[in-house]
């Protein structure tokens, strides 16, 4: 280890091996997040997911009327007092409305989240360790993935309506149901990625400076990564989401809690739409449909975020930036006048 | 540590190395029983075209690939198969330098950061630490102030490559391999790479393992050069021999291929 | 302009970056291309000369713009700037039936699906929508006779080519117009030394058979420049510093930069194996915020006071041109190698 301090000490090198030049002053590097790219799409897609979200969290603090609390009969017409009426059970439209988005959004971050930790593992494990492992986890994953989802998950459910434990009975128990079987995708996708990253050079390079397989995982694979697991974990949130609204509509999901999907199970139950109760089932299918869709939408706009040749500029900074050359240009054509020419 | 200046002993070879990929229809052989010995404290050049087989075979000396058959020495011990623990304490003596600066590196990581990582198995730290980062930055002509703190991309390609040779100095090898290492930078950087490796070759007695299409570059400091072509070694001798008193057909070929600064001026007058 | 196939003229273009402030890649360029000879451009990279071709090619896209030049070629006096709303639909003109680009990196951008002879009647008809199928492939299939290369290239697709047809193949196909004019943008770097070799010569008969009247060939590469070009440039920092015949500049270099490249060359000679070069110090500046004065100042073992205060003005020795303020005080003279070896 004292072979190259040592030598270098004592022996005569003379003068730098490589000769220096004096540096000109080097421009302030920009922060990496500053060449980060938010296109407008993203800034519209925050914002319906920021609107969901804070009637979900924010509206139950000044909403005066509880979901459980009964105001009315059944499926009252909308009013002054109730903006979306009552349901069937005469309690407050919004009021559920509120207290189902909350749940909803909570299943759909736990099942997404869960879905996209045990899809990356399995896809980084798949993707860089290669032979008889990528085999056998590809495998596992292309059966479960062969599985239709909504069958385990009708199965799953059932039986958990049954179970004794406290906690899997409401939403949490929902999720990670559906976490535990959406993985698949995200695992195909992270695994085909890592199994490219894994053959560029710097994963050479750490394991010649005596890097260990699951640190190159987490360190020199992973990160170049990223942008495949935040795209991914969006549309796993996206899908849990409707996954949950699926089986809660069915009938099969958790009786005692709010949800959106249902909210929809007792429109349909009460058949609020033979019946004309527009506001029973029309407020959380536009709650739905939105969250989806600003989801997905987010998505697309990350695509641009993380792919700078997708952007497109705005029209008008374009322009701007064309009268700034026309006039750079003109300004260098009076500088030339004066100058002496170059015969190459 | 064990004495490799007797010239009879070669400090790494490869003996009757094949290496075959399984491709749509059959097998390539990209190594063909290649043998090839490696002498402490000299420059030897590995110089083929694409497809020549040079890359694979650097590969496989430093057990990045398995071989498909033959072997692979260090020092006398056989090292073809060795795995875990062996293969890293492998990896302190054999170190590379590879094509693409840019590459090499995380991205992620600071230069601080990825000269660090290899010492965390010497329990190396603090001062101790920083002064050997100075010292092996020093040798390839950079400051760690210049470097230390910065993310790849905020520095040059030829600053890059040796902070490359500097992290693979770290590691205090006896051997290293340079795989097209000088092909990515500008012809007056590349000057300055190879003057680097020379004198590691001088001052600190490594040996160099030049990997190479140029064979220009081999003339400029290669001690003994190998030819290869489609995966056999066609030529091999010390520089002087190979170039100036060429015996294969091949390397003739080559050499009267290469466009020399003032001998390809006289043919144009014609 | 007798003699003269082709005067770009005071050509400046700009990168928009995206700190909103605009990089000179090109400042003030002035270049001639002799009629029937090969002028090289060469210099490290980010010394301008991609960019230059690209706007002598008048393809510039955004960010990059043609702030300024004027081409004069075959009668015909073109504003080369990019800044004018018609400026494309002059350029388009010129595009391709003037002024050709071989750019970098051509022969891997070859569609897969296609194979040769599509690509031909796809490049003609980009030209002249009413050219049949048949005359495009008469028109390339005689090119190809006159050139000595197998016709049958034509049925391949570019995955069953060698690097070196491929590169040969899209040469000939950016010139079955008969441009003026060719750009061809490091050809050979990705090439081995024998299809090298064999571009090399097939571009030397194709100027002899008049296919093209002129070629600007741009690479790093000097011994390359030297097997092919009669006229050399050479560029650094988005300016030209010396220009001459090549055999000149290669024997009596007059620029200390172009004698730093020319002592860096490696090539398979005696002198190569005796001689130690130290390389040029420092790297190429920042062209946002250059160095003052002589743009090379800062690494040029000649630096005198004034080279940091004032940019050279253009010496003229008859056809050979150098920016340099020691070339001023040493007219004439070579510049001494003794500096550079240790």
């Amino acid at each position: 280890m004292t072979n190259i301090s040592s030598s270098a000490a004592s022996a005569e090198i003379e003068g730098p091996i490589v000769p220096q030049a004096p540096q000109a002053p080097e421009p302030k590097a920009k922060p990496a997040w500053r060449s980060l790219n938010f296109g407008p799409r993203m800034w519209v897609a925050l914002g319906m997911i920021l609107f969901v979200v804070v009637l979900a969290f924010i509206g139950p603090l000044f909403y005066p009327y509880a979901p459980d609390q009964k105001v009315g009969g059944l499926y009252d017409a909308p009013s002054a007092e109730h903006i979306l009426g009552t349901d069937n059970f005469g309690y407050d439209v919004l009021a559920v409305l509120m207290a189902s988005t909350r749940n909803s959004l909570i299943n759909g971050l736990l099942a997404g989240t869960l879905a996209v930790l045990i899809g990356v593992l399995i896809g980084v494990v798949a993707g860089y360790v290669g032979g008889w492992l990528e085999e056998a986890l590809m495998g596992i994953t292309n059966i479960v993935l062969a599985i239709p989802a909504i069958v385990i998950l009708i199965l799953i459910s059932m039986s958990l309506q049954s179970t004794d434990i406290p906690f899997l009975k409401g939403i949490v128990g929902l999720a990670l149901v559906i976490g535990i079987t959406s993985w698949p995708w995200t695992a195909r996708a992270v695994r085909a990625q890592a199994s490219s990253v894994a053959t560029r050079e710097h994963i050479d390079v750490a394991k010649l400076s005596g890097a260990r397989t699951p640190g190159i995982m987490v360190f020199d694979v992973l990160p170049y990564l990223a942008s495949y697991i935040v795209m991914a974990w969006v549309l796993q949130l996206a899908s849990a989401i409707l996954a949950e609204s699926t089986l809660s509509m069915l009938g099969l999901g958790p009786s005692g809690t709010n949800s959106l999907g249902m909210q929809l199970h007792w429109a349909l139950a009460f058949q609020a739409v033979a019946v004309g109760a527009y506001w029973a089932f029309l407020p959380p299918t536009i709650v739905l449909t939105l969250i989806s869709f600003a989801l997905l939408y987010l998505q697309s706009s990350l695509d641009e975020v993380f792919n700078p040749r997708l952007r497109r500029g705005k029209k008008k900074d374009l322009a701007r930036a064309a009268a700034r050359r026309a006039e750079a240009a003109r300004k260098l054509a009076e500088q030339i006048e004066g100058r002496q020419e170059v015969t190459a | 540590m064990r004495d490799s200046t007797d010239s009879g002993v070669p400090v790494l070879a490869a003996s009757h190395v094949t290496k075959q990929f399984r491709v749509a229809g059959g097998h390539l052989t990209a190594v063909d029983d290649v043998s090839v010995e490696f002498h402490a404290g000299k420059v030897l050049a590995v110089v083929g075209e694409s497809g020549s087989g040079k890359s694979t075979l650097a590969r496989m000396l430093l057990r990045l690939m398995p071989v498909t058959s033959g072997t692979i020495t260090y020092q006398g011990k056989d090292v073809t198969h060795i795995r875990g623990g062996e293969l890293r304490s492998y990896w302190r003596d054999v170190q590379a330098v590879f094509q693409d600066p840019f590459a090499s590196f995380n991205q992620f990581f600071t230069i601080g950061h990825t000269l660090r990582r290899g010492m965390r198995a010497e329990k190396l730290e603090g001062d101790t630490l920083d002064a050997l980062i100075e010292t092996c930055l020093g040798y390839v002509g950079l400051k760690p102030g210049d470097a230390v703190h910065k993310y790849p991309h905020q520095l040059s390609g030829g600053q890059r490559q040796r902070v490359m040779i500097a992290r693979a100095l770290m590691m205090n090898p006896k051997v290293l391999l340079a795989d097209e290492a000088t092909s990515m930078l500008d012809a007056s950087l590349r000057v300055s790479a190879l003057n680097v490796m020379q004198d590691l070759r001088d001052n600190l007695g490594l040996t160099v393992l030049f990997i190479t299409h140029d064979i220009g570059q081999a003339c400029y400091f290669a001690d003994e050069v190998v030819v290869m072509e489609h995966g056999l070694i066609v030529e091999r001798g010390t520089t002087d021999e190979v170039i100036f008193t060429p015996k294969h057909d091949y390397t003739k070929r080559l050499l009267s291929d290469v466009p020399d600064l003032k001998g390809s001026l006289k043919v144009r007058k014609d | 302009m007798s003699g003269i196939l082709m005067r770009a003229s005071n050509v400046t273009a700009v990168y928009a970056a995206a700190t909103g402030q605009d990089v000179p890649a090109v400042d003030n360029v002035t270049v001639e291309v002799p009629e029937g000879k090969i002028l090289g451009l060469a210099g490290e990279s980010g010394c301008g000369k991609t960019t230059l071709g690209n706007a002598l090619a008048m393809i510039a896209n955004p960010p990059l713009y043609v702030v300024a030049g004027k081409m004069e070629i075959d009668d015909h006096e073109i504003d080369l700037s990019t800044l004018a709303r018609n400026s494309n639909e002059v350029h388009r003109g010129y595009r391709g039936a003037t002024v050709s680009l071989l750019p970098q990196g051509a022969m891997n951008a070859i569609s897969p699906t296609l194979r040769i002879r599509d690509l031909v009647v796809d490049v003609m008809r980009a030209h002249d929508r009413n050219t049949t199928k048949a005359d495009a492939l008469d028109r390339a299939t005689d090119r190809l006779k006159m050139l000595e290369m197998p016709v049958r290239v034509l049925d391949q697709y570019a995955h069953q080519l060698s690097g070196g047809m491929k590169q040969r193949m899209v040469t000939v196909i950016s010139t079955l117009l008969n441009p003026a004019l060719l750009i061809a943008d490091e050809p050979t770097s990705a090439l081995d030394v024998s299809s090298q070799k064999a571009l090399i010569e097939m571009l030397l008969a194709m100027v002899e058979k008049r296919i093209m009247r002129g070629v600007i060939f741009i690479t790093h590469d000097l011994p390359v420049l030297s097997m092919v070009t009669d006229r050399l440039a050479i560029m650094y920092a988005g300016k030209i510093v010396e220009a001459g015949p090549t055999e000149e500049l290669v024997n009596n270099a007059r620029h200390p930069y172009t004698s730093a490249l020319l002592s860096s060359v490696l090539d398979p000679t005696e002198e190569t194996r005796t001689k130690h070069v130290l390389g040029i110090p420092g790297s190429p500046p920042n062209l946002g915020n250059p160095p003052t004065g002589c743009r090379f100042h800062p690494r040029c073992a000649f630096a005198m006071p004034e080279c940091s205060l004032k940019e050279p003005q253009f010496l003229h020795e008859r056809d050979h041109s150098v920016a340099c303020w020691w070339a001023n005080d040493h007219a004439f003279e070579t510049v001494p190698m003794e500096v550079n070896e240790a």
